[in-house]
């Protein structure tokens, strides 16, 4: 009941929404440059084993810097404005899309590949006709990871050098101990990303199957 | 025409050996012919093919294609149909395309009995139309010269003989040079005009068959008689071979 009016409050103030959405935008922005920086660097390690052998050891060092190191970091070495923060956040995130989209690259099956060299398919129409198809299920479970892991670092950045969003919200209110108006904003926020994982994930997932969904009918 | 003229192509294994697979095979296919090479499995078809392709050049040798028309010059039907399973039929065939002719392609799909299939996608096709859709994209780029590798394989014998039928007819609509690979002698001989037969290890070519019938004349007798033929004149053990 309390979390309900602290809610209450905060969306009357407007604060909710404020903060709310200034948390989404950066999730957006990091969501998107970890998946096209860090797609990018996985489709070239898996197809390239000199290139991998090369960045291999840096990949696991960026999977295994603590968050905190790299936020910290980048808002010391570039100040405490929006882009030291996306930045970071997305940083957190690329060794993981690495990762998991370079084992997709891995597995690209050679025989498409040769009939689209045979065909005469331009480096675009094989990058978006040939491979990104191939990869669409590993790109599904970057995304997955992704939006969850993102959600969570923006807030630790948010936390430690922002003035709005949920983070800061919630920082300022762990300063008053106030525990519900905490919660109302946790809550809301679940309740924004369970939004975004029916209403956009899901059917945009639905939609790049939808080839397979018919073979087995 | 088609001139292929591979002095070697060697394969190594991953422990370093060195596997000699084709020495000195030297051919020529004419404008407008249809050739079968046909030889026992592994004797190197394929990889034959995948070098005209450009798909392998790790050989010595040459091979020149030299096409009148057509923006493409080299296109392929694979053993496998290879269509994108996430894109539809009418897709498929486009992606190959660099600029379309409407008409063409109706006219196309219409021969080759896929009119109803262009919005299907891949998945939904039977091995048989899968296989007809990977006729209809070989031929959309109106090659000079296109490979075919064993394209009839696992097909039941009632549709690749209606499949054959279809191939023949669209080929002799358009003029380009057909060379298939397969080792079903008798889907050779009622396609080809002319039969390689490959032999030796390193494989070269062991024998050379001509085919003067006209192929609306050879019924299964017809074949039988050139099946023998072929035994008494061609000395490879392909040639005396079954299948």
């Amino acid at each position: 009941m309390a979390v309900l009016s602290a809610m209450g409050t905060e969306l009357r103030s407007g604060d909710l929404l404020f903060h709310t959405s200034a948390t989404l935008v950066r999730v957006a922005a990091a969501f998107v440059v970890a998946m096209a920086i860090g797609s990018a660097i996985g489709i070239f390690l898996g197809r390239s084993k000199l290139l991998n052998r090369l960045f291999d050891p840096w990949v696991i060092l960026f999977l295994n810097i603590p968050a905190l190191v790299i936020i910290v970091l980048s808002y010391i070495w570039f100040g405490l404005n929006e882009a030291a923060a996306i930045g970071a956040v997305a940083l957190n995130k690329i060794p993981n899309v690495v990762v998991t989209v370079r084992e997709g690259a891995k597995s690209l099956d050679p025989q498409f590949g040769e009939m689209a060299k045979v065909f005469r398919f331009s480096r675009w129409q094989t990058l978006r006709h040939v491979v990104v198809p191939q990869l669409q299920p590993y790109f599904a479970a970057a995304t997955r990871s992704g939006v969850s892991l993102i959600w969570k670092i923006v807030l630790v950045v948010e936390l430690l050098g922002r003035s709005n969003g949920v983070g800061f919200q919630i920082h300022l209110h762990f300063q008053l101990f106030d525990v519900a108006t905490i919660l109302a904003y946790t809550l809301v926020f679940v309740a924004v990303m369970l939004l975004v994982e029916y209403l956009i994930l899901q059917p945009v997932e639905n939609y790049s199957r939808r080839w397979r969904v018919a073979g087995v009918m | 025409m088609l001139n292929v003229n591979i002095k070697s192509k060697a394969f190594s294994s991953s422990e370093g050996e060195y596997l000699a697979v084709l020495k000195d095979l030297s051919f020529e296919c004419a404008d407008r012919s249809f050739t079968c090479i046909v030889g026992p499995s592994g004797c190197g078809k394929t990889t034959t093919l995948r070098c005209i392709l450009g798909l392998d050049s790790d050989f010595t040798g040459s091979i020149t294609v030299a096409g009148e028309t057509g923006s493409q010059k080299v296109s392929a039907v694979f053993q496998e149909p290879r269509l994108l399973p996430w894109r539809t039929v009418e897709q498929n065939v486009r992606l190959a395309l660099k600029e379309v002719e409407e008409s063409s392609l109706d006219a196309l799909f219409e021969v080759l009995g896929l009119s109803a299939h262009r919005a299907f996608y891949p998945t939904e096709l039977s091995l048989g139309l899968a296989r007809r859709a990977s006729l209809a994209r070989a031929f959309a780029v109106e090659p000079s010269v296109l490979i075919l590798d064993e394209p009839f394989v696992s097909l039941d014998e009632d549709t690749a003989i209606r499949l054959r039928k279809l191939l023949l007819k669209v080929w002799s609509d358009r003029s380009c040079t057909a060379l298939m690979v397969t080792h079903n002698l008798t889907e050779a001989i009622a396609l080809a005009d002319r039969i390689l037969f490959f032999s030796g290890d390193p494989a070269r070519v062991g024998g050379d068959y001509l085919i003067n019938v006209p192929r609306s004349e050879r019924d299964e007798e017809t074949i039988t008689s050139i099946r023998r033929d072929i035994k008494n004149t061609v000395n490879s053990p392909a040639a005396s071979g079954d299948r």
